[in-house]
């Protein structure tokens, strides 16, 4: 399922089933500090909101779990390893072996049809083309998009096209979803149906989802959220039921 | 709701006995609040006494429950007013939300952390809602989406009013 990259294999349950973890994340764009502490740690196949107001903090947070962005202090360690220990290209070959990503905009390449777009991330991780793309359709069917497999992304509407990235991303069988608005696009009632997608294929192949949404119902299919404000990040699963 | 309403609405598809009644109303209403026998009997002795309802037959035994009833031609008027008549909405201007936070700001209580838990609590309970949607069948799913955007409208408040505490502070303190 993983390790099709030079990093070297590690425990990913090594640290008392932790798969992904924060501690102490900082980081500043010249004087804008972005993020200002964050300490939580996810388990596999947790479902994890990051909730905030706009411009809080939320992608770099996600940006930086994700081995994007370095920190200035702090770190992300992921199934036993320091991302900042990792060189460049090993930390790239792990995205692309144990990560998988749904940006906004689905970001899909508009020259490959939805199909070769869904089965990139195999394709890149060195699976050969007929296996890669047989795997990605049975994820574009399971997504309900599989009626668009030959249209290229601007032949498709924005639900269908969130659809086929949400599709790319689970096809690589990751280990982490790093999801930044994967509704921000679609309407209520796609939002939930791909949310409702999205987390049950998560469940099934026990993959960490790391979920950046404004929205409540959005964050309802979450196990518990991460609300940041003014770059710090706090775990809030503590606090229902306190009062 | 109007459980009378709701309970005389049931009897125009046909009569019913009092505990075919309840198992209607809770099958298609109740989700989680079920109806006390007691209620029913009372409601329909009311409805009885105003001519909405009237007995159509009794089985041999003893109880209230034996007694089978039909809606009349005036059962039906009201039924047919209260569908037409639009529902009040609710502005919740009196919410205790609001009245907590104020509160908590004028004994110089932490209103953030008022609002973070009270934030969660919602958060848990559009979670639960959430998990009985996605494994209910369309009538759960509505009933649960309803109650998901009041929470939701419940919870941007709450994100609303994290925004401008400080501001509210200085003015409920003023
Ligand atoms: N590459 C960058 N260069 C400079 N500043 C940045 C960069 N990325 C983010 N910032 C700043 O860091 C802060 C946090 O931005 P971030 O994108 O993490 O917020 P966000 O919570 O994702 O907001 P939104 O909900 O609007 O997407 C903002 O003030 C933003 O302007
Ligand atoms: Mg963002």
């Amino acid at each position: 399922m993983m390790s099709t990259g030079t990093v070297p294999a590690a425990d990913p349950t090594a640290d008392t089933g932790v798969l992904l973890s924060a501690n102490g994340l900082r980081k500043t764009y010249g004087t804008t500090p972005a993020l200002d502490g964050a300490d939580f740690a996810i388990r596999p196949g947790e479902i994890v909101a990051v909730m905030g107001p706009s411009g809080s903090g939320k992608s770099t947070l996600l940006h930086c779990l994700a081995g994007i962005v370095p920190p200035d202090e702090g770190q992300v360690r992921y199934a036993g390893r320091e991302l900042s220990a990792l060189s460049d290209a090993e930390r790239s070959a792990l995205r692309r072996s144990d990560f998988g990503f749904v940006f906004q905009f689905g970001q899909l390449v508009p020259e490959l049809t939805c199909l070769e777009n869904a089965a990139l991330p195999l394709r890149l991780a060195g699976t050969r083309r007929k296996e890669a793309e047989a795997q990605a359709a049975r994820w574009l069917e399971r997504l309900e998009v599989d009626d668009v497999r030959h249209h290229r992304p601007g032949q498709v509407s924005g639900g269908q096209g969130q659809r086929v990235a949400v599709a790319r991303a689970l096809a690589g069988m990751p280990r982490v979803v790093f999801a930044d608005e994967p509704t921000g696009a679609l309407d209520s009632h796609n939002g939930e149906r791909v949310m409702q997608l999205l987390t049950e294929a998560a469940r099934e192949t026990q993959a960490a989802v790391v979920l950046v949404t404004h929205e409540s119902r959005v964050a309802a299919y979450s196990d518990r959220e991460i609300v940041v404000r003014d770059g710090r990040a706090r775990d809030m699963s503590a606090m229902a039921g306190a009062v | 709701m109007s459980i009378s309403h709701a309970l005389l609405g049931l009897l125009e598809t046909g009569p019913r006995h009092g505990y075919d009644l309840k198992r209607t109303f809770d099958a298609k209403f109740g989700q989680d609040r079920p109806l006390h026998y007691g209620q029913v009997y009372s409601t329909m002795s009311r409805l009885l006494k105003n001519g909405l309802v009237e007995v159509e037959g009794i089985e041999p035994g003893e109880g209230p429950e034996r007694k089978r009833y039909a809606i009349t031609d005036a059962g039906i008027t009201d039924v047919q007013q209260w569908l037409a008549t639009p529902e009040k909405p609710e502005p919740y201007l009196q919410s205790t939300l609001y009245t907590k936070l104020v509160l908590a700001l004028l004994t110089g209580r932490d209103g953030a952390a008022l609002l973070d838990v009270q934030r969660a609590e919602h958060l848990r309970l559009m979670r639960e809602l959430t998990r009985r949607k996605t494994e209910g069948d369309l009538a759960d799913q509505l009933i649960c989406d309803h109650a998901l955007f009041h929470l939701e409208a419940d919870l941007r408040w709450l994100e609303t009013a994290a925004a401008r505490l400080d501001k509210l502070a200085q003015e409920v303190r003023a």
